[in-house]
């Protein structure tokens, strides 16, 4: 359960992030989608507890991220946009790592890190080391990370940037399945995965909601009933931006 | 506490799967040997307790070494992007500035256990007072560690390690400089005693010497104590000015 209230992130006096709120109930897979720019990164750092919002709140499964912190990340497995990795662990050195800041150990540290490498597909370079990664095992390497705890909220960020297409098919799978037990919360500009992946979507445009629904009802706002037409004609264009 | 470990686990494992920790150790033994049995005369002046032959080159040493171990511990996690992944891990982030400054501290404390050669040695050749030996490997050590705080400090504030590098080796080299005696000696010479004095006891020497000659100082350990405190206090502030 994701409870986000009036959530706002200004860095000087732009506004990264303006009085969002929205709820991701349990069991379903909430699309966040918008232009580059938007806001999608920033509300995702505030939801996670890597920066501090301006005003308003996160809760994860009721735990306030401002003021319960260690209890709210505990809760949630986490994918930065980028895919950050120590480069100079093996993929299975970090995901240990990782475990033991998750605080697993002994035979459920080994299942967990075992679970995850499989999930994601990563046996054949379990032992390589980072740095001679690949982008999409980098990717997966990271997402694994976020799968080790098995945790009640997953907020991914661009799950599938980077991905080959066979690869884009896996994660969206995937997060289809884990979609039915968890909270997911993940974003991306790629409009087809909405259809496949999603129970609900939100555009976000310069930081505020612009709508907010099932891929069906989000269709049906547009005249043409596709998502692509909806989403260019509520989203600011960067020629707009140029001209203003 | 179980969090310093793992952090201090990881950056262990970090240092001697490269040859950052190596290079250095290497690089510190045989240049200060190397000076002990040269410019330091060891075996001409019969220096038993190692005060001038060997341990006086040592924040010299420090002041261009201890940098190059310390450089990366947070610029590189700024510039891998895996602040990210740290700052959403459930643990206090003092429990990760604490275990990034030990396993730092550790590489040093190796590097300077591995010149037990030289003790043998005096104690073979003369007969030394073990405990001053003792009083003034902890001098240098502590020094090494006050360097080594510094450099942290400054590694919170950039994400590239060249830039951390000499900016800490600048300020190292003043703290050695203002406080030696050549340059005290010149100072003097203007007659402002406040000056001379501030700066004597800001510099190393000061309170370096003190343990080499196998004085225990209150001041000299509240000196090592605060500024190794204040450095990472400012670090914690720093890292966490930067999220929010």
């Amino acid at each position: 359960m994701i409870e986000v209230e009036n959530l706002t992130k200004h860095f000087g006096p732009k506004f990264a992030v303006n009085d969002l709120s929205f709820t991701v109930k349990p069991g379903e897979v909430l699309g966040f989608l918008g232009p580059n720019g938007a806001g999608k990164s920033t509300t995702m750092r505030m939801i996670t507890g890597f920066i501090t919002p301006s005003s308003g709140d996160a809760r994860v499964c009721g735990h306030s991220i401002v003021d319960e912190p260690y209890l709210a990340k505990q809760k949630i497995g986490y994918l930065p946009e980028s895919a950050p990795l120590y480069n100079d662990m093996t993929v299975i050195g970090f995901l240990k790592f990782c475990a033991d800041v998750r605080n697993l150990s002994g035979p459920a540290k080994r299942d967990a890190v075992e679970r995850a490498i499989e999930t994601c597909f990563l046996q054949s370079v379990a032992k390589q080391s980072i740095d001679t990664l690949s982008k999409g095992y980098r990717h997966r390497t990271c997402l694994a990370q976020s799968l080790l705890h098995d945790p009640e909220v997953l907020i991914l960020d661009e799950p599938t940037d980077g991905l080959d297409p066979n690869q884009k098919h896996e994660v969206r799978q995937l997060i289809k399945r884990l979609g039915k037990s968890k909270t997911i919360l993940f974003s991306t500009h790629i409009l087809e995965e909405v259809d496949a992946s999603c129970t609900r979507a939100v555009i976000v445009d310069r930081g505020k909601i612009v709508a907010d629904g099932t891929p069906a009802e989000l269709k049906a706002q547009s005249p043409s009933g596709s998502l692509h037409d909806l989403f260019r004609e509520l989203t600011t264009h960067d020629s707009a931006h140029s001209a203003a | 506490m179980k969090h310093i470990w793992t952090i201090l686990k990881r950056e262990l494992v970090s240092y001697f799967t490269q040859p950052t920790a190596y290079a250095i150790i290497l690089i510190f033994l045989l240049i200060s040997l190397l000076f002990n049995f040269t410019f330091g005369a060891f075996i001409l002046a019969g220096d038993a307790n190692l005060e001038w032959s060997f341990l006086f080159w040592h924040p010299w040493l420090y002041m261009l070494l201890a940098p190059a171990v310390g450089m990366k511990l947070w610029s590189d996690e700024q510039r891998n992007g895996t602040l990210e992944l740290l700052g959403t891990f459930p643990i206090p982030p003092w429990t990760a500035i604490i275990g990034k400054y030990l396993a730092a501290a550790f590489v040093w404390l190796l590097a300077l256990l591995l010149t037990f050669p030289i003790i043998i040695t005096v104690n073979y050749l003369g007969e030394p007072d073990n405990w001053r030996i003792f009083s003034g490997y902890l001098g240098s050590y502590l020094t090494c560690c006050v360097f080594l705080a510094i450099t942290m400090l400054v590694s919170a504030c950039t994400r590239d390690q060249v830039v951390c590098l000499i900016v800490s080796v600048a300020i190292c080299t003043l703290m050695v400089l203002c406080g030696y005696e050549a340059f005290i000696r010149e100072l003097a010479k203007f007659r402002v005693d406040f000056l001379v004095e501030a700066l004597t006891s800001l510099g190393v020497w000061d309170h370096f010497r003190s343990l080499t000659r196998g004085m225990f100082r209150y001041q000299d350990m509240v000196w090592f104590g605060s500024i190794i405190f204040t450095c990472l206090l400012g670090t914690s502030a720093i890292l966490s000015a930067k999220r929010a």
